[in-house]
């Protein structure tokens, strides 16, 4: 629900990798940030969860789709008997009301859709915003203003309504998690393609890229090994942002009862009509609310954690408050407003009247023993 | 300033280009989807008459260019449709007749309007309010405990579902706790009071989550700007860090706030659908998730394209209010 | 808390009185036991390379350290406060009334929201209790005062409306407005061009006239520091190395390293040093004819190079030398075929070809973070189709050697090096295509002045054994000089004057020319005073 936030903060990204070899200095710093490691590790748990599902569920001797009318008391609406919703050793967290499934086996299958729909959907925004973004900004002017004409449409569109009606026309016959996952995708991919487009931008007024032309290289090669390792920051990082965001709204469908439809178990759709039963079986409720809320949570906080990984001068800034080097950013409606590598801002350099492809403007000091530029202040 | 007029001219085209965009895109979409249309909106247990029926009233036998033709002359300057005994003219601007029971669309939607609009405008109020506030907040006391308390506070608040918040504040405030009742829709124009009252959970439950997003917005864009060169300048003249504060880093906030609730009108929209159908209260969301229920086409084309213009219009005065916050932007 | 401690005689003609300064952030030194004193009026240049400290000393001066974690010992007294000890009200009474900072870059040094006038009222309500209207006339005023034409409705203005100068005139003229008695300006002209630097030196030297200010100069450039201050007090690694009047330290400097920088500086009236193969005779290796090339479109369309006709002959270097704006970056690249020129035409051909490389500016960004140097350089051969995993690793250790590196360097990143050997990696690069004509844009502005000198010589070197030509694209008049046979000035896209370097350097004919010229910031006090009258007398003709 909240893209713009993410679009923002992950355009924030430094182009310049920070000192050290990419992964290993990553996973160091994702490692120093205990949130994330905390997060990382729940999220684990759920990922085994899902995947294990059908084992767990074998083990607990039970499946999601069968109905067990003898635990439920229809003469009372469908209430579970027994205690605490109908917890017992053959049920480890009780019964659906009014059909008597058991919960913990829904929970476990739902936990796979919710995950399954989510990275499906991503990786599907992913591939056409990066496709689109680099496309555009490596494109003729006339290919630019088409693709950022489509991509502007794109964002236009509001995702739950688009998502409601096209759900609404295709036919139950195609398999429902998947059509939601390609749904999704196909109408979200609008901010990703634009932080890709910003990016690439940038990237490729850089002085190495310009050198690997002079080397001889020719526009696929010099994309392929030297700008796409420079998005892959960008993208990783709105990317995982992007997972949590999926879950909700896959929840969302489902609970509207469009997305995730029965049999099949999702946790927005065990919501639909939980709030009648929350004073007789309350886990009905609680249980998949609390799932969304701790995997949403979970994969906020790992998201933020990678963010700060990629990109720990940001991370440094939005802490203290000290630091000083502007990165490339992608405004609201990703114009490129561009920055060379040492920060200074083009575009709104109104020296002259001279185009921002002119980088003729002296730049700032010297470098010391550690490449830094500035003096320390 | 003709740059800045040139700008709202451009915006204004682009607008109006994406406008026919989305009509083109949504009718294309909807009208031409794979299967009988006819059979699809008929439903399974029309008879072949009835079906036939059906499609002579979309006239599915014309080009697909023809059809778009007529909705979009619907759309412009109205239409008539003959419902077998009479012919009715649906004005300017027709969306097309409901499936059930013939209802013209654009009645239909304008019924449903103002509960909508009561709902998205009242939680916009509130939203930017606690979200800029706390984001203020959270930028002014950073280091300390108030900050954290606060990070944590709009963290939980981004990761929950909308509706989960509206289901456990309706269960708490109304069922346990019993402090208001359930919520009923009441007019504005009837009783202003009752409406607040009424509305009040579900601007909440609304509201509460788009407003954590804005706090962390906000916060993020403060002590971006804080860190920035000029914040340096005016310490190094002895401004006082209230000023700096709420001159000088919250004004280099405001363009990405913008940016941001252009954004999240859609994302509102979409949280409306699921606020009002969580509460009940009739308005289009609600409306629109019965006619996807029931496939009853022309309703969930017309709303599409309501909710798909209002949203770009956002967009498009966001731009504009952007471009006023960063003048910057205008000369790129 | 304490305050002025009314020692009237004593504390009323120092200014600044700093003993012992240490600042140290982390585990990093960067001020380590730094002393002086700074009468009233008068003018002190602290002059380093970067990573000396510096722009740490001036910050510490007026208690900007404070609340950033830093560690700060020893005493600092500006103009009778101690700044360490002071309450927070004593501090902010402190900044912009009775001293002032100028920082380097004007543009990021404003708030891009708020008009420049509105800026320096709110700087001067601070200070004092004045309605806003008052206030805002008072910032009109001080506009005014630093020559700011039209002041009143620029007041108005946001600052990415104003050029580069005037921005940094607006700068000074917040500086003023609460009339403090030092002026703490730090690096105010390094990211400017060199006529304006002039004008803004000048301007500091009117105004040091006109109402006695006090100033500490902060600047990497010894000319700058000779041009404007009494006394210079050079620094390196956080110490003091040597201190002393202007004419002492520069005329006959004690210490070595203090010889040293000088030594490296570049003089724009001192001729090169004849090189053998530098004669016109030579073929031809490159040639443009009636380049162009357009920005923008229609109406909004601007020429950044206009008409330029070239030819550089074989083993010379042809210096291009101008300001910002000038078009000389892109002239370059048309050169290289990096960019299309809208018209005219380049021989032997407009396209990339590995005849003619580029060595880049900044050494940030001219090498991939995510590649080793070895592979860097070795680019340009994979291109060409090399396969030899063995030949390519020796031809590129042949070349780091080369460059002054080592061949075990190979497997080293970018990030490792410092920006001269980062530089340098370029140049291996470059060398690696095995090309004629090497273009290079700017090589050595974003480098330390000895740092600098080691690059251009080794870019001699290499001329001398490959019998290179070479294209020296800078805006450094003294190191375009050092460098070149032949040079060509360019202002506003075309060539305004062109020629062997002596004839351009000596007798220059364009006025353009001139004036640049009479820019330069002198060495020698006396020089100095004489440029500064040449550059009055060009102004009013």
């Amino acid at each position: 629900m909240s893209e713009a936030l993410v679009a923002s903060q992950a355009a924030g990204t430094d182009i310049s990798v920070p000192a050290g070899s990419g992964a290993r200095q990553f996973w160091r710093r994702l490692r120093a940030q205990r949130a994330a490691l905390v997060a990382a590790v729940v999220v684990a748990l759920l990922v085994l969860v899902a995947l294990a599902a059908p084992l767990l569920t074998a083990i607990e001797g039970q499946d999601p789709f069968t109905y067990h009318p003898s635990l439920i008391d229809s003469a009372r609406g469908g209430v579970p008997t027994g205690s605490f919703g109908g917890i017992t050793g053959g049920h480890w967290l009780g019964v659906e009301p009014q059909t008597g499934r058991d919960l913990f086996a829904r929970l476990a299958y739902g936990a796979r859709v919710s995950l399954g729909v989510a990275l499906g959907a991503t990786v599907v925004q992913v591939t056409i915003g990066v496709v689109i973004g680099v496309a555009a900004a490596l494109g003729s002017r006339w290919v630019d203003q088409l693709l950022s004409r489509i991509t502007d449409i794109i964002v236009a569109m509001p995702l739950m309504i688009m998502s409601l009606a096209l759900l609404a026309i295709v036919p139950s016959s195609f398999p429902r998690p998947l059509l939601v996952a390609l749904v999704i995708g196909l109408i979200a991919w609008g901010n990703i393609a634009k932080i890709v487009r910003a990016q690439t931008l940038t990237l490729k007024e850089l002085d190495y890229v310009s050198a690997a032309r002079l080397s001889g290289w020719g526009t696929w090669r010099i994309a392929r090994r030297e700008l796409l390792p420079g998005l892959a920051a960008p993208v990783i990082t709105y990317a995982a942002l992007l997972v949590p965001i999926n879950i909700s709204t896959e929840a969302a469908l489902s609970f509207l009862g469009v997305g995730v439809k029965p049999p099949t178990p999702s946790w927005g759709q065990m919501l639909t009509a939980a709030d009648v039963w929350y004073q007789a079986a309350p886990q009905y409720l609680l249980l998949p609310a609390g799932a969304l809320f701790v995997t949403v949570l979970a994969l906020t906080v790992l998201g933020d954690g990678i963010r700060t990984a990629l990109d720990p001068r940001a991370a440094s800034r939005l802490r203290i408050g000290t630091g000083r080097k502007r990165e490339a950013k992608a405004d609201a409606s990703g114009k490129k407003v561009a920055v060379d590598a040492s920060g200074k801002n083009f575009a709104a350099d109104a020296d002259s009247g001279r185009s921002t492809l002119d980088p003729s403007i002296k730049t700032i000091k010297s470098a010391d023993a550690n490449g830094e530029k500035e003096d320390p202040a | 300033m003709s740059g800045f007029g040139g700008f709202v001219l451009r915006r204004g085209i682009g607008t109006v280009i994406t406008l026919l965009a989305i009509s083109v895109i949504v009718y294309v979409v909807f009208f031409v989807t794979p299967g009988n249309v006819a059979q699809i909106t008929c439903g399974p247990r029309c008879s072949p008459e009835q079906v036939h029926q059906v499609a002579q009233q979309l006239r599915l036998d014309d080009p697909l260019y023809l059809r778009y033709w007529h909705f979009l002359q619907g759309i412009l300057v109205g239409q008539d449709y003959s419902t077998g005994t009479s012919v009715e003219h649906c004005s300017a601007p027709c969306l097309g007749l409901s499936y059930q029971g013939d209802q013209q669309v654009t009645q239909l939607i304008l019924a449903k309007l103002p509960v909508s609009l009561s709902l998205v405008f009242g939680a916009m109020v509130l939203w930017l309010i606690f979200g800029v506030g706390t984001g203020v907040l959270s930028a002014w006391r950073r280091g300390r405990f108030t900050e954290r308390l606060l990070t944590g506070i709009t963290l939980a608040g981004v990761a929950t579902p909308v509706f989960v918040i509206g289901l456990v504040l309706m269960i708490v405030v109304c069922g346990q706790l019993q402090l208001l009742p359930f919520p009923q829709y009441v007019s504005l124009t009837d009783d202003p009071e009752q409406w607040a009252w009424n509305l009040l959970l579900p601007w909440l439950s609304l509201a509460l989550i788009e407003a954590a997003a804005f706090a962390r917005l906000t916060r993020a864009s403060m002590l971006e700007t804080l860190a920035e060169d000029h914040i340096r300048t005016f310490r190094a003249y002895g401004v006082g860090e209230r000023s700096i504060i709420g001159r000088h880093a919250l004004r280099g906030a405001f363009a990405p706030i913008i940016a941001l609730n252009a954004n999240n009108v859609g994302s509102a929209v979409g949280g409306a659908v699921l606020t009002e159908t969580l509460f009940g209260l009739p308005g289009i969301g609600q409306e629109l998730v019965h006619a996807v229920n029931v496939v009853d086409l022309p309703v969930v084309v017309g709303m599409v394209l309501v909710i798909g213009f209002f949203v770009v219009i956002a967009n498009a005065v966001a731009d504009v209010l952007y471009a006023v916050a960063d003048r910057r932007v205008v000369l790129a | 808390m304490s305050q002025v401690n009314s020692s009237v005689e004593g504390s009323m003609d120092v200014l600044v009185e700093v003993t012992d300064l240490t600042v140290g952030f982390g585990s990093l030194r960067a001020v380590d036991g730094l002393s002086f004193r700074l009468e009233k009026g008068a003018a002190l240049g602290l002059v380093g390379e970067s990573g000396s400290g510096k722009s740490t000393v001036a910050s510490a001066l007026l208690g900007l350290h404070r609340g950033t974690g830093a560690d700060v010992g020893g005493s600092v007294r500006v103009a009778g406060i101690d700044v360490q000890e002071a309450s927070d009200a004593d501090l902010h009474r402190l900044r912009g009334g009775k001293a002032a900072m100028v920082f380097q870059d004007p543009l990021s040094s404003l708030d891009p929201y708020y008009a420049i006038g509105d800026q320096i009222a709110e700087v001067y309500r601070v200070h004092a209790r004045v309605s806003r209207r008052a206030a805002r006339a008072r910032a009109v005023e001080v506009l005014d005062r630093v020559g700011i034409p039209d002041a009143l409705r620029r007041s108005r203005s946001r600052p990415h409306e104003f050029s580069g100068g005037m921005r940094q005139r607006a700068l000074i003229a917040m500086a003023l407005a609460c009339e403090p008695d030092l002026l703490i300006a730090d690096e105010p002209t390094t990211a400017l061009d060199v006529t304006v630097q002039a004008q803004i030196l000048d301007l500091l030297h009117t105004l040091r006239e006109e109402t006695g200010l006090g100033l500490l100069l902060v600047t990497h450039d010894v000319g700058v520091a000779a041009e404007s201050v009494d006394e210079i007090l050079v620094m390196r690694h956080g110490r003091a190395v040597e201190h002393g009047p202007v004419d002492t330290v520069l005329g006959a400097p004690t210490e070595p390293y203090t010889r040293d920088l000088l030594g490296a500086v570049p003089r724009v009236d001192v001729p090169r040093a004849p090189s053998e193969a530098s004669s016109a005779a030579q073929e031809v290796v490159l040639e443009a004819t009636g380049l162009r090339r357009e920005f923008g479109r229609g109406k909004r369309a601007l020429a950044a190079v206009d008409d330029v006709s070239l030819t550089i002959h074989r083993g010379e270097t042809l210096g291009i030398v101008g300001e910002s704006g000038s078009g000389k970056t892109t002239l370059g690249r048309m050169l290289v075929g990096l960019l299309k020129p809208t018209a005219g035409e380049i021989k032997p051909g407009g396209g990339v070809r590995p005849d003619v490389q580029m060595v880049f500016q900044d050494p940030v960004s001219s090498l991939n973070p995510r590649r080793s140097v070895g592979e860097s350089i070795a680019d340009p051969l994979r291109a060409r189709g090399e396969r030899d995993e063995e030949s390519i690793r020796g031809r590129v250790r042949e070349l780091l050697e080369r460059v002054g590196l080592e061949g075990a360097h190979y497997d080293r990143y970018p990030h490792e090096f410092s920006g001269g050997q980062r530089q340098r990696v370029g140049i291996a690069r470059a060398l690696a295509a095995d090309p004629r004509v090497i273009v290079c844009d700017e090589p050595v502005s974003a480098l330390d002045v000895t740092t600098q000198a080691q690059v251009v010589a080794l870019l001699g070197e290499l001329q001398r054994e490959l019998g290179l030509a070479l294209v020296f694209v800078a805006h450094d008049l003294a190191v375009v000089r050092q460098v070149s046979d032949r040079v060509a000035v360019m202002r506003r896209g075309r060539i305004v004057e062109q020629g062997p370097a002596d004839e351009v350097y000596d007798a220059p004919q364009d006025p353009y020319t001139k004036q640049l010229l009479a820019a330069v910031p002198a060495l020698d006090p006396q020089v100095a005073a004489r440029r500064r009258a040449a550059r009055r007398e060009l102004a009013t003709t």
